[in-house]
């Protein structure tokens, strides 16, 4: 048990000499938090239009109004060319163009069916449908409008109003989708490189080799080691939590000891991954390459940036293994939902299993090779 | 205190340790004389039960290397021929960390390390990474003392070091022989051997002799004659033409040459005078540690 200490003690001696420990855990978090919480958004602030109005009548104009009335779109530029706004599309000045054909108003007053054309900009497939969501919104108003006049439908008609929420997240910020995750990034990757690189580090250096010929047992070796890190990622998962409570003020709904008790388990499972890493390694570098292949292979199929319902089959049932989109998921549940233990049981007892997996199978291959 | 039988290690294709049986007595301070890639460091690492041999036995204190490892792992102090210990701590703090580990203190063994370790105390508080190599070495040979060993193994301690601190380092061994504690010292340079109370020549994995390091040198049985001049490398090429050759290799001012029968000393001069090699001078020589090391050898190759 002294000895576990001693090692502590050592590794903790180490990690605060070195002028860049403390850097690293204090300004990761930050500027991960701060940047990717503000830069990773999915949301569409405005749209840049352009124009087409050929027809230069009442009714054209009209159409033309309601789009420049909309919060959403900007006008950038109008023509009656399109050839000149496609090339505005293809230099990225304009994002969408819609074209009002020439015969608009007749066609209209002679009730006959009317076709305009929306173009949009489709190099983001995601981008691009949210921008032909909000022209389609204003079209059908604007058509709806048209019915009303001509008094096709009777003015007292009874149509359905769709009222829409948005629970748990309902000003629908980004950022209270983003934080949760980003929170499980920085532990996730404090915990995997720091252990695993400093492990390696002693190969090394060839400090195991002097380690190896005194008494220390593999398991004290291993406990002594992987302690501090977990520290080291416990406190920068509170200091994460801090800073999205009361600097970018998400909601924290769930209970805080949940997830500091989750977290914890959580950490044992990353870090058991970071000692098998190096186990397979015997430089630094190729630590930091095969570390950097899960750690990029796990975030991306994680959920963090798209639903893991949109991936293909295979993909998600790569999840499965994936320890990163459980403590994810997790973590939104319970911060933005609120879920209580019984409601995420599933999440914990998968990490648990994982956890135990992933520490004896690194203790043993360990033992195994060094 | 050491007993080493019938030892074989191999690396894949290439074989490290070749039957090797070697027994230690205590308080001896006993060398491993060799060539880079002789194998000594994996007989090292062998006996500090950090590898484990194909096949053959080692028992160090009366413990077996490969089933006693954990006994014997709190008794024998290990030196590796790399600097081992963490650059980033200070002296102090090496030291007290490997102290813990052992379950000891700096205080308990003071008098023990005291002779080496007052040398570097007034850089206690310095990085080790910052230390000169000298001092590096002082602090390693505290480090591998600290818990009082009964048996302490040096991998090649004295390499890369300066002369003056080698000399010191010697010193230092032989005042801890007198403690009572056995060392198993390696080195490639053959002038260290003789400080040794025995020796073993390694080469290629093979033990060439086992002996007292005079003794080693009176079993040498040629003639051996040292010659300078002024075109050492022509005369040196010359030599070995001659019919009663050995062997001449250049070593220091003089070239040895080993000559299987007596040779007339007038008779050579006046050769090489007739062949165009001026100031030519020889003179009779006593084979040292490095002539029956080169002459065993070429004996061993063959």
């Amino acid at each position: 048990m002294k000895t576990i200490l001693y090692i502590i003690q050592k590794e903790f001696l180490q990690i605060f000499r070195d002028r860049m420990m403390l850097p690293i855990i204090f300004v990761i978090p930050i500027f991960q938090l701060l940047i990717l919480a503000h830069a990773a958004t999915f949301e569409i602030k405005y749209v840049d239009l352009g124009i087409i109005d050929l027809d230069q009548s009442l009714a054209s104009r009209a159409l033309v109004r309601k789009f420049e009335a909309s919060p959403f779109f900007r006008v950038k530029a109008r023509s009656f060319s399109l050839d000149k706004l496609s090339e505005e599309m293809q230099n990225s000045r304009v994002e969408q163009i819609l074209y009002i054909p020439a015969n608009f108003n007749n066609e209209l007053e002679n009730k006959h069916p009317v076709k305009i054309q929306l173009i949009t900009d489709a190099v983001d497939g995601a981008a691009a449908g949210i921008m032909n969501t909000y022209a389609l919104s204003i079209v059908k108003d604007f058509n709806r409008n048209l019915l009303i006049q001509s008094k096709t439908l009777p003015l007292n008609i009874k149509s359905i109003e769709t009222r829409t929420s948005y629970w748990y997240n309902p000003d629908l910020d980004y950022k209270t989708f983003m934080i949760p995750g980003i929170l499980v990034l920085l532990v996730s990757i404090i915990g995997l490189f720091l252990s695993g690189l400093n492990i390696v580090k002693e190969k090394e250096i060839g400090t195991i080799e002097q380690l190896n010929v005194t008494p220390i047992k593999k398991h004290h070796f291993i406990i002594g080691k992987l302690t501090p890190f977990w520290f080291i990622a416990m406190f920068d998962l509170f200091f994460g939590l801090v800073l999205a409570k009361f600097v970018f003020h998400i909601p924290i709904v769930g209970s805080i000891g949940l997830i500091i008790f989750v977290a914890s388990i959580y950490l044992v499972l990353v870090l058991g991954i970071g000692l098998f890493i190096s186990t397979l390694a015997d430089t630094q570098q190729q630590a930091m390459f095969i570390a950097w292949f899960f750690v990029v292979i796990f975030i991306l199929l994680s959920g963090l940036f798209m639903p893991v319902e949109n991936m293909p089959d295979w993909a998600q049932v790569i999840n499965i293994i994936n320890p990163i989109a459980y403590f994810i998921d997790f973590m939104r549940m319970v911060m933005l939902k609120g879920a209580r233990f019984a409601d995420v049981s599933y999440h914990i007892i998968s990490i648990t299993i994982y956890a135990i997996l992933s520490i004896s199978l690194a203790t043993w291959r360990y033992k195994k090779v060094v | 205190m050491i007993s080493i039988k019938n030892l074989y290690k191999s690396y894949g294709n290439i074989q490290a340790l070749k039957d090797i049986s070697v027994e230690i007595h205590e308080g001896e301070l006993f060398g491993f004389i060799g060539p880079d890639g002789a194998g000594k460091t994996t007989l090292f690492r062998i006996l500090t039960s950090l590898l484990i041999p194909d096949s053959g036995s080692a028992r160090v204190i009366d413990l077996d290397v490969v089933n006693d490892y954990k006994k014997l792992r709190t008794q024998l102090g290990y030196m590796p021929g790399r600097f081992s210990l963490y650059q980033d701590l200070t002296v102090e703090e090496n030291l007290n960390f490997f102290a813990g580990i052992f379950k000891t203190t700096l205080q308990e063994n003071y008098e023990l390390i005291k002779p080496i370790y007052h040398q570097i105390e007034p850089f206690k508080k310095r990085r080790a990474g910052d230390l000169s190599g000298g001092m590096k070495q002082k602090l390693a040979l505290s480090c591998a003392l600290i818990h009082k060993p009964k048996v302490l193994f040096l991998d090649e301690p004295t390499t890369g070091v300066d002369a003056v601190s080698r000399k010191e380092f010697w010193e230092m061994l032989q005042s801890l022989k007198k403690q009572g504690i056995t060392i198993v010292v390696s080195t490639p340079y053959m002038d260290e051997a003789a400080l040794c109370d025995r020796i073993a020549l390694i080469q290629k994995g093979e033990l060439l002799d086992i002996d007292k390091p005079q003794n080693i040198i009176d079993r040498y049985s040629h003639f051996l004659y040292g010659i300078k001049a002024d075109r050492m490398y022509d005369l040196v090429n010359q030599l070995r033409e001659h019919p009663q050759c050995l062997s001449a290799y250049l070593f220091g001012e003089y070239i040895h040459f080993a000559s299987i029968s007596e040779i007339d000393i007038n008779q050579l001069k006046e050769d090489i005078v007739n062949s165009g090699i001026e100031q030519v001078e020889i003179i009779q020589l006593k084979a040292n540690i490095e002539d029956s090391f080169m002459d065993l050898m070429a004996k061993a190759e063959k």
